[in-house]
């Protein structure tokens, strides 16, 4: 009896996870791509300058960040796939969507501050799942990225 | 306080370096917002609650660098790195450190 209704919960979760999870992450998708091609204007790079001269008058640190769980759907598949190894895709997109957010938060803040461009942008990954006890929790793990946004002198 | 991941301020010149200064928090999971989030763990996606958490963590931890800085007598602070890191279950520390400068 215990068997089976640990079963039924485990189906139920599965389901959960297979349809808002999906749902979750189709609708993310749309939003990102909306939010990146309104931020286009602005350049983020990993370069110390623009390459474009020095015409900025003033930088100003900004930080964009975002902490993003899986859903059950993705954890057991996770599960199963390492089983034979390979690419993790369910863990995959989940990374990219955080990383990209979190991308897109930090320049949101530089066109608050007016800026054109955001230079040695840097990108940082830390898990918050991780447990001393040795037991796996849900998996979670924050995004952040940050750079030194410049304003043009106008 | 002029604050930059650069190695430089833009628009002006360092006169003098004085050397590391460094800010961190350590703060925990509220146990109300845990269990809201190992709710939101079974749909997955952004943890709110976690990210506002992280942020004002984050904030804190600037603010002491910050406080570092000023007390040295500088004015900006240059080459700012941040880091996170999971201590415990529940708890995460954010650093932030950057070298304190004085620019012109």
């Amino acid at each position: 009896m215990d068997g089976i209704i640990q079963l039924v919960v485990f189906l139920v979760l599965l389901a959960i996870g297979v349809f808002a999870g999906r749902a979750n992450e189709r609708r993310h998708y749309r939003e990102l791509a909306a939010a990146e091609d309104d931020l286009r204007d602005i350049v983020a790079s990993s370069e110390r300058g623009t390459g474009e001269g020095d015409t900025f008058s003033r930088g100003a640190l900004v930080v964009g960040s975002v902490v993003i769980a899986e859903d059950y759907f993705k954890r057991v598949a996770a599960g199963l796939k390492s089983l034979v190894g390979g690419n993790l895709r369910s863990y995959e997109t989940l990374l990219e969507r955080g990383r990209r957010e979190a991308i897109v938060r930090m320049k949101q803040q530089a066109r608050r501050l007016g800026a054109t461009h955001v230079v040695n942008v840097r990108l940082e990954t830390a898990s918050l799942s991780e447990d001393w006890s040795g037991r796996r929790p849900m998996f979670s793990a924050e995004f952040i990225a940050y750079g030194t946004a410049l304003v043009r002198i106008s | 306080m002029e604050l930059t991941t650069l190695e430089t301020v833009p628009g002006k010149t360092i006169t003098r370096h004085l050397g590391l200064v460094q800010g961190s928090t350590v703060r925990s999971k509220h146990a109300g917002k845990d269990i809201l989030a190992g709710l939101k763990n079974i749909v997955g996606g952004e943890l709110k609650s976690y990210t506002d958490l992280l942020n004002e963590s984050r904030s804190e931890a600037v603010d002491r660098m910050i406080a570092q800085a000023r007390a040295a007598g500088a004015n900006a602070i240059v080459n700012i790195r941040f880091s996170t890191s999971n201590i415990a279950a529940g708890a995460a520390e954010v650093m932030a450190y950057g070298t304190a400068v004085v620019v012109s």
